[in-house]
């Protein structure tokens, strides 16, 4: 019945499949929303969209297949099958037909024959020029054209009502079309999940107390062994401000879902390169820094470490000391992304500029070698790859 | 549609159309009702209002890290059973006296229609939506234990909270209605003052909310106080009885508000607060 809908929102790139569009027409058959577009609307949202960050893009498209609706509604207090007014297709005139149909007259005449056509039509109808339906050049129905016709939406104001529910788009800032979510990264950083027993022994070892009741003559003699933990320890290296501020959503997105997913998680600032200090608060970076010699004597080899910055910058930056953008830096870049890489065992560079960019900017080919070509593109594919190089 | 079942909000709970609907979808169908939005916008209680509207007994499933979609059906108490074996217990041949149903099961062995509220069902592991699948869309399970098959007699009202501290997978996500509590604006929230604090004088109340939306709106805030402490606030106003003229601050003389630890729950805020409020007083001196 609402097919057309149905698809516009598939269109849309809103994530609703068959099941939710069954659920939402038998809520409609189950009469949830009988007498109100408004109920409509809400419950259609309701069952279709399940995160609140396409209720804006959904808004749109509703407003978009059902414009028209409510004011038809509101003239004639008779409804008209919602069928007819389903949007089937944009229908896109040349100039001259447009001129033909501003013809017809004015709106006191338009209403006249719509309420004899709505009194003579039977059946559902589209296309054409005289019927009431969708797609047409007839003045009533809706997405057709006719600069004079009923479909006056909230741009006529005739009615002076308020804007519709859908038209305000209350939802707007919570809309972000994110290509790699927190549940993608968390995903992919699950697989670098090592699991140990550590800490105070609370779960019950049952096959060790099987065996132990059975030496003690089968007197029961429990065992408990410690709960198993994600025993993984990871190192952030986070490039910030700058060319990074782009990907400032992405890098937070990376850096939430780290955090939930691991215990042992640190992460450090640097800017462009690193150099010989490194920050954890970003606002208090000119004051409270931490030397990288501390952090590499700090942490242990077995540290998995990932560098996250789009690594571009002048080449001048990564070879000569003094080519700092920020300060005199006594010793080139390069120097130190070397030490960090000999220090750790695993080290990958997560890039958030597309992979197919890469070879335009000298600097990300001089850290990529530098990191033995371990630098992937901050996607879910290019973090699967990397993890896949942090456990090897 | 049949009317006995139809939630309106309850008098102790201001409920917006958009919501009303959600419910009523979620109600007349049977399928699971998925709540999110900012804390304190009234999400668990709506569960309860839910079941007081309808009349019907909530049970309630409180959601933590370590808790696992099995605990919501049952649990096999094998080290008991074990003790008990020991000690020649009878009841150590029936299986059956080692199995413990939890909430799930308690929702669908009920006689009536109960109303079951899953709250904050993002606390726990990634997979536990996903656990739990096959349960909340059939409504039954297996117990291996003692080879028997529970089903619902009466389809529960599911009501599941979300905090959005993580992504619910998209499986689960199609099995449920789905709402999102919007935080009110002044109208609505003048109507639930009025509900939680109905003898309160009509100007406290405006500059109570004027001052509220006015705390919301500071940048930089780590959490923006919500419905549920601004009704906090407004009892301690109240109890302390403090004259309404003292929540004006257009002269930024003094902007921090009167039993402000109501409102601002961290020592960051706090300070963010203070500090615009040195620099107002700054400006005004000048």
């Amino acid at each position: 019945m609402f097919s057309n809908f149905f698809f516009s929102l598939k269109k849309a790139e809103i994530p609703v499949s068959l099941k939710e569009y069954l659920t939402f027409l038998e809520a409609v058959k189950h009469g949830v929303a009988e007498y109100s577009l408004n109920d409509f609307y809400y419950l259609s949202r309701s069952s279709l969209v399940k995160d609140e960050r396409h209720i804006d893009r959904f808004d749109q498209v509703f407003g978009h297949c059902f414009k028209g609706l409510e004011l038809l509604d509101k003239v004639f207090g008779k409804k008209i099958p919602e069928e007819w007014l389903q949007s089937l297709a944009q229908l896109h005139l040349t100039p001259e037909e447009k001129k033909e149909i501003e013809a017809l007259g004015g709106w006191e005449k338009l209403m006249e024959t719509l309420k004899k056509r709505l009194e003579e039509q039977k059946k559902r109808h589209q296309g054409g020029n005289k019927w009431i339906g969708t797609a047409g050049r007839s003045p009533f129905g809706a997405d057709g054209y006719n600069p004079e016709g009923v479909r006056i939406g909230q741009e006529t104001g005739r009615q002076g009502r308020a804007v519709k529910v859908w038209d305000k788009r209350e939802y707007k800032n919570l809309d972000d079309t994110v290509e790699i979510g927190i549940r993608n990264i968390k995903v992919a950083l699950r697989k670098l999940r090592k699991f140990a027993r550590e800490g105070a022994p609370e779960e019950l070892d049952l096959t060790d107390t099987i065996r132990s009741t059975a030496r003690n003559g089968g007197f029961l003699d429990l065992k408990l062994v410690p709960e198993r933990h994600n025993a993984v320890n990871v190192l952030l290296f986070f490039d910030v401000g700058g060319s990074m501020d782009p990907y400032i959503k992405v890098t937070e997105e990376l850096f939430s879902a780290a955090r939930s997913e691991f215990k042992h998680l640190e992460y450090f600032y640097f800017h462009n390169c690193p150099y010989e200090a490194m920050w954890k608060d970003n606002r208090r970076r000119h004051v409270e820094k931490i030397p990288t010699w501390e952090v590499l004597h700090t942490y242990g080899s077995n540290y998995k470490c990932i560098f996250v910055g789009d690594a571009s910058m002048s080449p001048y930056e990564i070879t000569v000391a003094g080519g700092s953008v920020e300060h005199m830096n006594p010793e080139p870049g390069l120097v130190w992304i070397q030490r960090i890489k000999s220090h750790f065992d695993r080290c990958v560079w997560l890039n958030p500029t597309q992979e197919k960019y890469w070879k335009y900017t000298r600097s990300v080919e001089m850290v990529e070698e530098l990191l033995d070509h371990n630098m992937f593109p901050l996607t879910v594919g290019g973090l699967d790859k990397a993890i896949q190089e942090l456990r090897s | 549609m049949n009317d006995q079942i139809r939630f309106t909000g309850t008098e102790n709970y201001i409920a917006t159309e958009d919501l009303m609907v959600a419910v009523n979808a979620a109600v007349t169908l049977e399928r699971p009702l998925l709540i999110k939005g900012e804390p304190g916008t009234g999400k668990t209680v709506l569960a309860h209002e839910v079941a007081k509207a309808l009349n019907k007994t909530i049970i309630e499933w409180h959601i933590k890290s370590t808790t696992k979609a099995q605990q919501g059906l049952y649990e096999y108490d094998a080290v008991s059973r074990l003790r008990d074996s020991q000690l020649g217990e009878k009841r150590v041949h029936d299986i059956a006296n080692y199995i413990q149903r939890g909430k799930l099961w308690e929702a669908f062995a009920a006689d009536e229609q109960v109303v079951l509220l899953i709250d904050e069902i993002d606390k726990a592991d990634i997979e536990f939506p996903n656990d739990l699948l096959l349960e909340l869309d059939r409504m039954e399970f297996f117990v291996y234990e003692t080879q028997e098959r529970v089903q619902a007699k009466q389809r529960p009202i599911v009501i599941i909270t979300s905090n959005n501290e993580k992504e619910l997978p998209d499986a689960f996500l199609r099995r449920c209605f789905f709402h999102y509590i919007r935080f009110p604006d002044t109208e609505t929230m003048e109507q639930i003052v009025e509900v939680h604090h109905p003898k309160l004088k009509k100007n406290m109340l405006r500059e109570a909310l004027n001052a509220f939306f006015e705390i919301r709106e500071v940048p930089g805030l780590k959490k923006k106080p919500s419905t549920s402490e601004l009704l906090d606030w407004i009892k301690l106003l109240v109890v302390e009885d403090i004259p309404p003229e003292a929540l004006k601050f257009k002269d930024k003389k003094d902007i921090i508000p009167p039993l402000y630890g109501a409102l601002l729950k961290n020592e960051q805020d706090v300070h963010l607060f203070e500090r615009l409020a040195f620099l107002a007083k700054r400006e005004v001196n000048r």
